[in-house]
């Protein structure tokens, strides 16, 4: 359907196709420069390349690349790679359009969407932020692999662990919202309701509710992280703290950007909430239930250290601690080293795309305010013009311009929320699968350490025995008793550590990807939206401009 | 439809395949046909083809092409100012002077980074930098050849002798530069531009129709100045947005080369989907550019144009009082009537020639705006819903893409129906 031919009328046009032989760009054209054609009679045949108007060659076979490319019998194990080949996938061949084939004149429309029309209806708008945003329906469906309720110290295989994974599911959906103000001036504090609904039989009901605020949050990553973080999970990190967006809100300011604040930290809250729940020991700590069920919670103190910058510097120093032990790390294999560097580049690439991302959504703000200021100076245009039919048609595009600065301002809002928030809490999170490293490092040279102090115990053995002095001895064989079995502790402990680090990773790897995926979709789905209702608004404008006179 | 393509070497040659105009219909008298079906930019030069289909006897040949510059669309410009016969005539605004700065810059830094990139980065640069170039082109060749259109569709300029020989003659016309002379003329006749509009505004007007112009092209002419700006403010939003997702999508390609894994390769896919969001974003800006901001700044242009026709006239109607109070004097004087009457009469007549030619000509120019009003809308709106379409149509595929192996997903295929 996208042709990758272009024939042209000459009629219309008359080409030359040129190119300078002489290039001295290195690679060059490869094109000799043929002569002017007569022009007149001769079919202009142009290669694909050349053509860059509407850009569809190249467009029909990515678009479809992925769809040829699949077989049409259903793929066998669930392959973590690739996106495109899990289970059962197919062709389906109504994606397919007919080709339209050319139009005559003018407009040589080679998208074939401009008769064969996809039907479209409106979806019933549900409101921006259930659009864009998580909603309770959107389920977490947590998984409780079997092997977390029996503890098991030896390493497993990567396909055992695999196999875990994709254990019994069990339902569990948070939500958070509501934000309420609580209190006045400076004392004053955001209080969110935070929802479950759940069918596990740990909890005691299957819907309720709390309210919590802000470091209730933090601290619960507080205790969560002096657990867990010990055994090498990775702990998702808060959100993070703001004085001036707080400040703002405490203050009373009843504006645009305290709403966004809040609407920002709901989402955050909620995000933060959804990915320890997701985490199948974290669901498992009684903390985390208590603070999804309890109706009173005691106040967390001592949260500054778990304030953003705080936090950060925290993340930081571990990945110079890590920077520096790995040279010294012997591994048996170099997964972990490897590993690492690629959680660092990923950092590095999600950075960049976060500031691309912010910038977008910038740019799309300003075109917000460019779009409002042109309607309005267009509806004055109108307002003067003494072609009535034309002044109606002007101010009837100063109303399209309206409605298209409200379409660009929820694109604003879906690039920040489904893209930006995303590419930020990846960042957080790579910071917090460095911690985990951190961990199992430490964890190392604990038993290092040991190792080594045994070692020097039995060197005193042997020289209390040399020497001759049986009084000693018996302390020196104690010693060596302790250190014995705490090398042999800290050995099962490195084990269990690098045991859990390694599925941890698994499933990070696996949520990322998903989370990623499901993010684009989002993002698709708001781009389709918006593109609909462009093309409505258009499409009711065209008349008004045809009836210009 | 508009297209074009061309190929860059570092002698800076650039070809252009046309753009068949998109003007107002000037061309539908075929006794003179003319259009600029192709330019070539070579450093800071551009060349138009002018090319001429004629059935008119004034001309030697009944088709014929020549090569003309922006230096001698001007001097054809200036002429036509200059000629006194004119005066009641709306003389076709000026096209602009090419700009090529902002590709021209891009390609400096193509040039100087070219070691520097892959072969993509290189290549797709490359092909980015020739899309704004053809957009700057289409542009140009659009406002010079209206230009020409203009002139040949109306029943006396397309007679004028200097115009025939722009369209004819094939030798360099040798335009030479403007001495400091009529440098330093031009800048006097600025100043007594404004000086006319003080003029406009306090001339006592006798006719309903002059006055009612004036009023309506003084308002419209500052409406349509802030228009354009806001138009111009708007359309760069749009490139900026579509510069982001270039920066995406570069973004999303550029994993390390030896990263192997699946979240690569989905990076890659998604970097597809932000690249084709980006060409998507660019042609709405180029369209929105060439279908709205262009023709505000030409009406812009254009009703200069024709509050310079009330300039002149309104200067004929301050003669014309002034040679009555001459007259007056001299009779009163006894000296210098015969002379005086000779004047006056001259006064009156030039003024008489102006209101009547003016009348017409700013009536059919009401229409005529009209006209290039209600095309470039229609054609604007048309590829809005187009390029609307097509980006919808994209979204849903690649959400498609990547839904349709879920089914206990979010988004699941059946997503789709409720669009």
């Amino acid at each position: 359907m996208f042709l990758s031919r272009l024939r042209l009328p000459s009629s219309e046009i008359q080409s030359t196709l040129t190119c300078n032989g002489q290039s001295a760009m290195s690679g060059g054209c490869g094109r000799n420069p043929p002569p002017f054609p007569d022009n007149e009679d001769q079919e202009a045949e142009l290669d694909t390349q050349v053509l860059d108007s509407d850009d569809d060659d190249d467009e029909g076979e990515d678009i479809f690349t992925g769809a040829r490319s699949k077989p049409i019998t259903p793929t066998s194990a669930p392959d973590e790679g690739d996106i495109f080949s899990e289970e059962g996938s197919y062709v389906r061949s109504d994606v397919h359009h007919a080709t339209n084939g050319l139009h005559s004149d003018e407009e040589l429309d080679l998208f074939t969407e401009a008769t064969v029309e996809l039907t479209l209806t409106n979806t019933t708008s549900q409101g921006r932020r259930e659009i864009i945003g998580p909603t309770a329906s959107a389920c977490n469906t947590t998984r409780v692999p079997n092997s977390i309720l029996k503890p098991s110290i030896v390493t497993k295989t990567m396909e055992e662990l695999e196999e875990e994974e994709s254990g019994d599911q069990f339902e569990l959906n948070i939500a958070v919202t509501n934000p309420e103000k609580i209190g006045d001036g400076m004392n004053a504090y955001m209080s969110y309701k935070v929802s479950t609904q759940t069918t596990l039989p740990m909890f005691l009901n299957k819907t309720f509710s709390v309210r919590r605020r802000f470091s209730d949050f933090l601290g619960l990553y507080e205790k969560i992280s002096a657990k867990h973080s010990l055994l090498g999970c990775i702990i998702p990190p808060p959100p993070q703290k703001s004085v001036v967006g707080m400040t703002k809100v405490k203050v009373g300011k009843e504006d645009s950007s305290s709403a966004e604040f809040v609407e920002k930290r709901r989402a955050a809250l909620e995000r933060y909430l959804q990915r320890v729940v997701a985490h199948p020991s974290l669901l498992q700590d009684p903390d985390v239930r208590e603070f999804l069920e309890r109706d009173e919670l005691p106040r967390a103190v001592n949260t500054q250290a778990l304030s953003g910058p705080g936090l950060l510097k925290m993340i930081n120093r571990a990945s110079d601690a890590v920077n520096k032990m790995t040279i010294k790390m012997n591994e048996s294999d170099n997964w972990f080293e490897s590993k690492l560097q690629e959680v660092e580049n990923e950092e590095q690439l999600l950075r960049r795309l976060h500031a691309a991302v912010d910038s977008l959504v910038n740019h799309r703000k300003e075109l917000c305010s460019n779009t409002v200021v042109f309607s309005k100076s267009v509806a004055m245009l109108g307002s003067v013009e003494e072609n009535s039919a034309l002044s109606r048609a002007l101010s009837q595009l100063a109303e399209v311009e309206d409605k298209m600065e409200q379409l660009h301002q929820q694109q604003a809002f879906s690039d920040f929320f489904i893209l930006a928030e995303l590419l930020a809490d990846y960042v957080r999170l790579l910071g917090a699968v460095r911690c985990c490293f951190e961990q199992r490092m430490k964890v190392w040279q604990r038993l290092q350490e040991a190792q080594s102090t045994l070692q020097k115990k039995r060197e005193a053995e042997a020289k209390l025995l040399w020497a001759n002095k049986p009084e000693k001895l018996q302390q020196a064989k104690d010693d060596i008793n302790e250190w014995e079995s705490k090398v042999s502790q800290y050995e099962r402990d490195f084990e269990r550590v690098t045991c859990t680090v390694r599925k941890e990773m698994l499933r990070f790897e696996k949520e990322k990807a998903r989370d990623f995926k499901q993010h684009i979709v989002k993002y698709l789905e708001s781009l389709l939206h918006t593109q609909h209702r462009l093309v409505k608004c258009w499409e009711a404008f065209l008349p008004e401009a045809k009836a210009i006179a | 439809v508009q297209f074009g393509a061309f190929q860059h070497s570092c002698s800076n040659k650039i070809y252009l395949l046309l753009v068949r105009s998109v003007s107002v219909d000037l061309n539908n008298d075929a006794s003179l046909v003319i259009d600029i079906p192709d330019a070539l930019c070579e450093r800071d030069k551009v060349k138009f083809t002018v090319h001429t289909k004629t059935t008119l006897s004034s001309f030697q040949k009944p088709e014929f092409s020549v090569p003309r510059q922006h230096e001698e669309f001007i001097w054809l410009h200036d002429t036509i100012v200059e000629t006194e016969e004119y005066a009641g005539l709306i003389i076709p605004p000026a096209p602009p002077k090419p700009d090529f700065e902002g590709p021209r810059e891009k390609m400096h830094k193509l040039g100087e980074g070219e070691s520097s990139m892959t072969k993509e980065e290189y290549a797709k640069m490359k092909q980015e930098l020739e899309a704004e170039y053809l957009a700057v082109f289409k542009k140009t060749v659009q406002v010079h050849e209206v230009f020409l259109q203009r002139f040949s569709s109306h029943p006396i300029f397309r007679k004028d002798r200097n115009f025939q020989i722009f369209l004819e003659y094939d030798q360099d016309l040798s335009v030479r530069r403007k001495n400091a002379k009529e440098m330093f003329g031009g800048f006097f006749k600025n100043m007594v531009k404004s000086a006319d509009e003080v003029l406009i505004s306090g001339v006592k007007e006798v006719d309903e129709f002059f006055e009612q112009e004036k009023t309506f092209l003084l308002d419209y002419s500052s409406k349509i100045k802030d228009a354009t700006a806001k138009a111009e403010k708007m359309t760069r939003s749009h490139k900026n947005v579509a510069d982001d997702y270039n920066h995406i999508s570069g973004a999303l390609n550029s994993t390390a080369a030896d990263n192997n894994t699946a979240f690569k390769k989905h990076l890659e896919k998604y970097a597809e989907v932000f690249e084709k969001l980006r060409k998507l974003e660019d042609r709405v800006a180029s369209d929105q550019e060439l279908k709205l901001t262009e023709l505000l700044r030409y009406y812009t242009r254009d009703i200069q144009a024709a509050k310079d026709l009330l300039y002149r006239r309104a200067r004929a109607l301050a003669d014309n009082e002034n040679s009555n109070k001459a007259l007056d004097k001299a009779r009163l004087k006894g000296k210098d009537i015969a002379q005086a009457e000779e004047n006056q009469k001259q006064c009156l007549q030039k003024f008489d020639k102006l209101s009547e030619s003016g009348k017409k000509e700013l009536t059919s120019f009401k229409a005529r705006r009209v006209v290039a009003f209600r095309k470039n809308l229609i054609e604007m709106t048309e590829l809005e819903i187009k390029h609307a379409k097509v980006r919808r149509l994209k979204c849903c595929v690649y959400h498609y893409m990547f839904t349709r192996q879920c089914s206990g997903s979010h988004g699941k295929p059946g997503n789709l129906r409720e669009f």
